[in-house]
């Protein structure tokens, strides 16, 4: 072929957006202008360019051209390829169903609280039961987190509590009690036989018995937890595996916040 | 001497007179600390007591033997005076080694508190001979390491340090030797996120763990035995690196030295900050797994880096000086030398600060000026990483300028897909490139530059050492571990009694033994192993 890159080559398409058919931008509306890198665990060579090429072809690229192929270790080539992609999507037809929570920052979330609330948001996790696993609750509350997402501690406008593992719900409560929480956290890892849902019913039990539980939010999470196993057993929310801490975290304000102002009175909030 | 006058003549014209005050009272803060630590010992460093003695393996339920030992003593309140002395008391019994003794306390055949307690003259020389015939084992694996580094020359310049974590060792492997074919001269394998917070070490090879692979005796020794033979290849000696961090820090400090790991992450106030282990419980763990370090030839990496993903890292920079000048108090109370000390700080500034490049240059140039002999240990970029591959390589750019001007040794390499995943094997690579390309393109540039007098940059150094030295002042009067609880490090608060692991916290008796730290305190002390 030559020629260089395939940029000068004369192309006949049409130049006019069509929202039913939108293909990636070069330099030209539809020139469908693509680049893709990736690993082949296969040997460098001739061989090793066609079969990226062919792949290119397979994922819809028209004319690729491999711009940078090397070795990275003994039969590992990486590529760095353009070309045209063939493919367009109809913008016209995509609908988003709103969600209902879309996870604020650390930042939004603390300047969520500065806006909206007296002072800090007070937060008690603890991993209740016999449970020893303090993995999910460590996630969201420790300083550092899980996979990058920092957790409670770090949030400047939130007092976080946790408790550790093999916390009983009678001293879950009375801490709730004491330090004034706004938001109860329940991590449940390791269960046999049924045992972490009647260990989350008896929470509920105590809360109602002590008249708190519509003081708080009560949030459960665990590797075994959905959000309909949890509000099935009377709680405001669960969580599953891989949740950040802000999710958590922007789903309990928004819903303390609406629940205060739902109210007549309210001793939290700054406006209305 | 005179390599010290010329590393006096400042780029900074910082105020060494400072300097010397500040390091002055990091000692005052480590001796006082070092009251509390002398008075303690902590299950994890019996149990290593008991791995050091050879004692290794698992019962049929996975609990590690160490651990069943260590239990079977607590069990009858006699760690007060020492596993050694139960163990040495058992060996004189029954003539067993320590594992067959582990063995059969595993098989409730024998209590060990339970036996009658010879004579304490006795024992002493029998657990000292075993300790003498272990801790040869460590010189040995030293010397391993001396032997290949004066076979390949160790390598000038920054030492590029990449990260492996997929969870399985042998994927690991693989990994790491890609990574050193390519240029890596460091391996650090990233561990499972609960393992610190175990109090136990698991136990043989491991595939299975998220977001990093078990720090195992045999993981180490898999991974050992696949560096080497790169290094064989590279005609290059491939350091690796694990984490004696979290609750079992000495004893992974042990199986370290057995291994011949080359570096180890190794700092309480990680643990206290970020994983919540309590004060008291890691400050005494820490002082143990250091000793172990040092006696083994291992290069310690301290954590400051940290503090600024948490901190803004124009404002905290001082408590990462602070930090560093602890933590090299502490380190040399343990025996480590000054070329063992990886001091960590970070390049993490928010790259919109205007100038923000001028204040880590200054930063890491008085980290170097102050620290003249440490391998300092410089962490890239991470907090301000967007998903933006492209702007975040170029971030690594600068961060990699930075290392090469100011003379870096510990160059832990930032990824352009930081934020992202852990590293494709072509992020590994890109970034390799990267480093290298700039390494070797500004590698006398060091030589070649000074600064301005009076300018931006010697404003901000003398600056940060200032305020380290005023916040050194104010712990010294509080002490460490109040200045934690009122949380002066990475913003970040921890009582005295609360997080993990205060409960395997004893106080010493007045006839506790522990062999191998009277030994290799006493061989450290004399000048080094």
């Amino acid at each position: 072929m030559g020629g260089g890159l395939n940029s000068t080559k004369k192309e006949d398409f049409d130049k006019f957006l069509d929202l039913t058919e939108v293909k990636p931008y070069g330099d030209t509306i539809n020139d469908g202008k693509t680049q893709v890198s990736f690993t082949l665990p296969i040997k460098d060579g001739e061989k090793a360019i066609i079969a990226a090429q062919e792949l290119a072809k397979k994922m819809g690229i028209k004319d690729p051209t491999i711009v940078y192929h090397t070795q990275l270790d003994i039969g590992f080539t990486f590529f760095i390829l353009y070309g045209s992609l063939i493919h367009t999507i109809d913008f016209t037809k995509i609908k988003v169903e709103s969600i209902e929570v879309e996870a604020l920052s650390i930042k939004e979330i603390n300047a969520y609280i500065k806006e909206k609330f007296k002072g800090k948001i007070v937060v008690l996790g603890a991993t209740t039961g016999t449970d020893a696993h303090t993995v999910g609750i460590d996630a969201i509350m420790n300083m550092k987190g899980f996979a990058g997402h920092y957790g409670l501690e770090s949030y400047e406008m939130i007092e976080a509590y946790n408790l550790g593992s093999q916390v009983t719900n009678e001293e879950f409560v009375k801490k709730a009690i004491q330090l004034k929480a706004d938001i109860l956290l329940v991590s449940q890892t390791v269960t046999q036989k049924g045992i972490h849902v009647k260990n989350l019913t008896n929470l509920v039990e105590l809360l109602e018995a002590e008249g708190i539980r519509d003081k708080i939010i009560l949030i459960c999470g665990g590797a075994r937890i959905s959000n309909e196993l949890a509000k099935e057993l009377g709680y405001d929310a669960g969580f599953g595996p891989n949740t950040y801490a802000n999710i958590v975290a922007t789903y309990a304000i928004k819903e303390l916040f609406g629940r205060m102002n739902s109210k007549e009175i309210n001793k939290y909030t700054k406006n209305k | 001497m005179k390599e010290k006058e010329i590393n006096r003549r400042s780029k900074l014209n910082l105020d060494f007179s400072i300097v010397e005050k500040a390091r002055e009272a990091a000692k005052v803060i480590a001796l006082d600390t070092q009251k509390f630590i002398d008075q303690h010992t902590t299950t994890t460093i019996e149990r290593t007591v008991c791995r050091l003695f050879g004692i290794d393996g698992v019962d049929e339920f996975d609990v590690p033997l160490p651990n069943i030992v260590v239990d079977n003593i607590e069990k009858g309140n006699g760690l007060g005076i020492g596993a050694a002395i139960h163990i040495g008391n058992a060996v004189l019994h029954t003539n067993l080694s320590p594992q067959e003794i582990a063995e059969k306390v595993a098989k409730d055949e024998l209590d060990l508190t339970k036996l009658s307690l010879k004579d304490i003259s006795e024992i002493k020389a029998t657990v000292r001979i075993i300790a003498q015939e272990k801790l040869a084992l460590i010189t040995q694996k030293k010397k391993t390491r001396d032997e290949l580094l004066k076979k390949y020359g160790d390598k000038e310049g920054p030492l590029i340090y990449v990260i492996v974590a997929t969870g399985n060792i042998f994927e690991d492997i693989i990994q790491a030797q890609a990574a050193a074919r390519q240029g890596a001269d460091v391996i650090a394998v990233i561990r499972s996120t609960v393992q610190s917070l175990l109090d136990y070490v698991p136990y043989g090879a491991t595939t299975e763990g998220f977001g990093g692979t078990y720090a195992t005796q045999e993981n180490f020794r898999l991974m050992r035995k696949a560096l080497d033979e790169v290094g064989e290849e590279l005609g290059r000696y491939i350091r690796l690196t694990n984490y004696c961090s979290g609750l079992c820090m000495p004893e992974i400090a042990a199986m370290g030295a057995f291994e011949r790991l080359d570096m180890m992450l190794n700092d309480a106030l990680y643990g206290i900050l970020f994983r919540d282990i309590n004060m008291k419980r890691t400050i005494v763990d820490q002082y143990f797994s250091r000793m172990i370090n040092a006696y083994a030839g291992v290069i310690i990496n301290t954590g400051e880096d940290n503090y600024l993903t948490t901190a803004d890292a124009f404002e905290a920079a001082h408590t990462v000086l602070a930090s560093e000048f602890i933590n090299e108090q502490f380190a040399l109370l343990a025996g480590l030398k000054e070329e063992q000390m990886g001091l960590g700080h970070a390049f993490e500034m928010n790259p919109e600060l205007e100038n923000g490049f001028l204040y880590e240059l200054a930063q890491a140039q008085m980290a170097r000026e102050i620290f003249p002999n440490a391998s300092l240990k410089y962490m890239p970029p991470t907090k301000f990483k967007s998903g933006n591959i492209f702007k975040g390589h170029i971030q690594d750019a600068l961060f990699n300028m930075i290392t090469i001007m100011t003379n870096q040794r510990i160059h832990l390499l930032g990824m352009l897909t930081e934020a992202i995943h852990t590293p494709f094997m072509a992020d590994r690579a890109l970034s390799i490139e990267n480093a290298r390309y700039i390494f070797k393109n500004m590698k006398s540039i060091s030589e070649e530059i000074e600064f301005k007098d009076g300018g931006i940059m010697e404003k901000r150094a003398n600056e940060v050492l200032l305020k380290a030295y005023n916040l050194l002042k104010e712990i010294e009067t509080q002490g460490l571990f109040k200045t934690i609880e009122k949380g002066i490090f990475a913003g970040i608060k921890r009582s005295l009694d609360g997080g993990k692991g205060l409960s395997g916290v004893i106080l010493k008796e007045k006839e506790y033994i522990n062999p191998f730290m009277d030994l290799m305190s006493y061989e450290l002390k004399k000048g080094g192993n």
